[in-house]
């Protein structure tokens, strides 16, 4: 009797710290909505819903493959870029044939998600059997390759069907009918705008949904298995290599499908260094670590806080991004430091006893 | 048919032959005890047997099936489980969750039944539950079963070590100095456990021990090793009582 | 055959410099064991300070260098003691973090003082080009001056290390730092010494990198020096001679795939060697077999 109650709590507690996840994104959404109804959100904000949720798909899939596979990634925002433009290239090939653009977004969706697990997968066999910081060295090298790569592929689209070019635009033979889809480094023009905050929202949702259930699964105990003694779990006969190669892959995916968000947010679409290079992996790994490591819902906060702060900081112009800097340099060494945390710990004990003594 | 057959075994390290010429019988349900000084090459057999190294030479049968040089995820699918020297817990995993690990190929559904939650997740989630919580009673550990594996104190990870491959269902589990850093009381309780498992699980094991007392009183059979080559073989008694072996051990 | 030579050698000054910047992530991981994210930000710091010294207050371009080099290692130093110090039993991943929080600090810190309009360095090199082969092949001074540079560094660097007490604490420190506690070296200063000896080789650096390509903006730095990280990785981390080939392969590479392949595409290709070394020899060329104990 006594012992069924406790299995019941203990799901109960993974259940209820869900609830708690998928609350607080809920909560937030119907807050934010009924302010932008109200007319309380400036147009600048406004602008900053999407990527609000961008940022925070992509610190949730990254959590999978940092937090609980624990293999360090610095290229996530190559699948993010895989993402990005195979579903625009997608979108504005079907303009004419699939005129819904709710099915036609829901489509590049999954497009975008696919292609990104297929580059996940291509990137994953290699990369995962190296270790540490190599791995890591690696993963920020492929990032930069598909970067590269993007820019000089040249697609377009006339009366005969696609056309395809790593040379120049010349190089397609195109009717005269023809249009430009993939324009090279000048990229992607005349995407549909068919991102919104409620799709963002939802989202969100299906990336929370996808990786906490993976984590509470028998695949996901593998996972952690792995990352906590990758000696013991082959010991029981899990098969790491799978299990690392799907969390990699999913993780992928799910940045694939940021990428899809961003690039229906824009009319525009090129790979630089700022929206797609290294910088941007590393932009998601401060989420990840700030949030804090394999935890879901701090990652999600991290997210959102630090794609505000640069612009809750906008009034002190030219200095924002210099107190940016300080204050991710001084929450790093307040998070992490032993000895702060030790000192933490003590005056939490302290005042714990003292309360328990009231 | 003997369950484990070993034939002239070797594998060097740079020159050195680590393990040379071992040859072993062990027999279905046996307790057999692999002892000898530091450095004679015990764990390197284990990590020859589970396909942490990959032998120069020999054979090694398991239930006449051929599992040399096979993979350590292959061979723990084989029928052979192991626990560590230093132990190997899943840390950052409950207690409850190591066990569940341990159930993975036994107790399956795929990776999307997973996600989406679909009935046979909630099936077989209850009867890993059950079947895990069954292996923690028989090493005392159920009460327990909700913290982290590292927050066990030192003696419970190393019981919890063998309830996790325990869980692998093997036909052979290796266990590498389980008394280790255990006062006299626990190392009395843990004779009781591994005997408990030979007779309630059909167990065959093989358990490496520094330990005399431990194994003395559970050990049917010892080999003894001494500089990567088998010194003695034979029962218990008769092998602590050879005057080699207490040369071996005592030095001249 | 004259375009390759010369392409060849403009590569061996390119990855002169890679090989410079190299010893300073590779010294600092070997000992401190962590990614000094931060590193490339100094080579920009000190493109500054010498572009100050020489463009705005007129002085020659050796004080220059060596006011760079000064400010530097003092800049290394301090970094170290305040973000990085405190979380030296941390993970390593919070410490790259805070390593790129003080790459941030740094480019903003340059974005507010100079602006962001690049400014056009005037070389520290003053020798001549060298012309040879009667004018068909023109070796310019800053090419000539930036690979003596990376010989010399690169002598006294080993020099230092196998002959003084300091460098032997180095390798100590490097090896385990526990033990080598116990034997009385001082790790911590030994640490701060190897981040002062990384970042006036990134001083350095800077002068070399600017000279040759003389825009100088906050970003100046990030490009060459993930790029330089690229090749410790690739000589194998940890290993100063490692950091020299990876750093010379790198430059060379880059350059010639710039030169017959696309300028495009040469990023990509030197990204994809280093994928394709490691994946051959996973701790890089001259990097040590790591193996887990069972």
């Amino acid at each position: 009797m006594d012992k069924s109650n406790k299995t019941n709590f203990r799901l109960s507690k993974t259940l209820k710290s869900n609830i708690i996840t998928y609350g607080l994104v809920i909560v937030a959404f119907i807050i934010v909505q009924m302010l932008v109804n109200a007319g309380q959100v400036s147009s600048l904000m406004k602008g900053l819903l999407v990527p609000l949720c961008i940022y925070t798909i992509l610190a949730i899939s990254l959590n999978l493959t940092v937090g609980i596979l624990g293999e360090l990634s610095l290229g996530h925002a190559g699948f993010m870029c895989v993402g990005a433009f195979s579903s625009a290239i997608f979108s504005i090939s079907m303009l004419e044939t699939i005129p819904n653009a709710g099915f036609r977004f829901f489509l590049a969706i999954l497009i975008g998600a696919a292609s990104a697990a297929v580059a996940g997968i291509i990137v994953g066999i290699p990369v995962l059997r190296l270790r540490g910081d190599y791995l890591a060295i690696v993963t920020l090298a492929f990032g930069e390759i598909i970067k590269n790569v993007v820019n000089v592929i040249f697609i377009g689209k006339d009366s005969n069907g696609l056309h395809f070019s790593m040379k120049n635009a010349m190089a397609l033979n195109m009717e005269k009918d023809g249009k430009m889809i993939l324009n090279g480094a000048q990229g992607i023009t005349g995407t549909p705008k068919n991102a919104t905050f409620l799709i963002g929202v939802l989202l969100i949702l299906v990336t929370l949904f996808i990786v906490l259930n993976l984590i509470h699964s028998r695949s996901g105990r593998a996972i952690m298995s792995v990352r906590d003694n990758r000696i013991a779990a082959e010991s029981i006969g899990i098969n790491i290599t799978k299990y690392k190669l799907m969390a990699f892959t999913i993780s992928a995916s799910l940045a694939g499908v940021a990428g899809v968000l961003y690039s229906h947010n824009l009319s525009s679409l090129t790979a630089t260094q700022k929206n797609f290079g290294y910088n941007q992996s590393i932009m998601i790994l401060v989420f990840v670590v700030l949030g804090g490591i394999g935890n879901i819902r701090g990652s999600m906060i991290a997210a959102v806080i630090l794609t505000l702060l640069p612009e809750l900081l906008r009034g002190l112009n030219t200095y924002r991004m210099l107190i940016y800097a300080i204050i991710l340099i001084f929450m790093m060494i307040f998070n992490w430091s032993p000895k702060l945390i030790d000192l933490r710990k003590r005056i939490f004990h302290k005042s714990r006893t003292e309360r328990e003594r009231v | 048919m003997a369950l484990l057959e070993i034939k002239n075994l070797g594998i060097s390290f740079g020159g050195l032959r680590a393990v040379d010429n071992f040859s072993i019988t062990i027999e279905k349900g046996q307790l057999y005890g692999l002892i000898g000084p530091n450095g004679a090459g015990k764990t390197t057999i284990f990590n020859l047997l589970t396909g942490v190294y990959k032998p120069n030479a020999g054979t090694i049968l398991l239930d006449g099936e051929n599992i040399t040089g096979k993979k350590t995820m292959e061979i723990n699918n084989a029928g052979i489980a192991r626990t560590f020297q230093n132990i190997r817990l899943f840390k950052e995993l409950t207690v409850l969750d190591n066990v569940k690990t341990g159930l993975h190929n036994r107790h399956s559904y795929s990776t999307l039944t997973g996600i989406l939650r679909l009935p046979k997740y909630y099936k077989v989630e209850k009867e890993m539950d059950e079947k895990a919580i069954e292996l923690l009673k028989v090493f005392d550990l159920d009460q327990e079963k909700d913290i982290l594996a590292s927050n066990l104190p030192y003696g419970k990870q190393r019981k919890l070590e063998i309830a996790r491959a325990l869980a692998t269902g093997p036909k052979l589990l290796l266990l590498d100095e389980p008394a280790a850093g255990m006062n006299p009381n626990e190392t009395k309780e843990l004779m009781d456990t591994i005997r408990f498992v030979r007779d309630n699980f059909d167990m065959t094991i093989l358990l490496i021990e520094h330990d005399m007392k431990l194994v003395s009183g559970i050990c049917e059979k010892l080999t003894v090793l001494n500089f990567g080559q088998v010194l003695i073989q034979g029962g218990t008694a008769d092998v602590l009582n050879d005057p080699e072996v207490i040369k071996a051990y005592l030095g001249e | 055959m004259m375009s390759f030579i010369s392409y060849f050698i403009n590569g061996l000054s390119l990855g002169s410099v890679y090989a410079i910047i190299a010893l300073g992530y590779t010294m600092v991981y070997g000992i401190a064991k962590m990614l000094n994210f931060a590193h490339g930000d100094v080579i920009m710091i000190g493109g500054y300070v010498v572009f100050t010294v020489v463009s705005t207050m007129g002085l020659g371009p050796v004080a220059g260098v060596l006011l760079a080099v000064i400010l530097c290692t003092v800049l290394g130093v301090v970094i170290e003691g305040v973000a990085y110090r405190p979380l030296r039993m941390a993970s390593p991943l919070a410490v790259l973090i805070t390593a790129i929080g003080v790459s941030y600090l740094l480019q903003n810190i340059a974005l507010l003082v100079f602006g962001s309009n690049p400014k056009s360095f005037t070389s520290v090199v003053t020798i001549p080009a060298l012309k040879l082969a009667g004018g068909k092949l023109t070796i310019s001074g800053e090419t000539i001056v930036t690979i003596i540079s990376c010989v010399v560094i690169m002598i006294c660097l080993t020099t230092f290390i196998k002959k003084t007490k300091a460098g032997q604490a180095m390798l100590a420190v490097s090896e385990d730092k526990g033990a080598a506690q116990l034997m009385g070296i001082n790790v911590d200063g030994t640490i701060a010494l190897t981040f002062a000896i990384g970042s006036a080789l990134a001083a350095i650096a800077g002068a070399l990198l600017c000279s040759a390509y003389p825009t100088l903006t906050p970003y100046t730095g990030s490009m060459p020096g993930i790029k330089a990280f690229v090749a410790a990785v690739f000589g194998g981390i940890g290993s100063i001679p490692g950091a020299l080939i990876g750093g010379l392969l790198l430059g060379i590479i880059e350059n010639l795939s710039k030169a017959y392949i696309s300028s495009q595409l040469s990023d990509a290709i030197v990204f994809g060697v280093l994928i394709v070394v490691l994946l051959v020899k996973p701790t890089g060329i001259l990097g040590k077999k790591i193996s887990e104990k069972v």
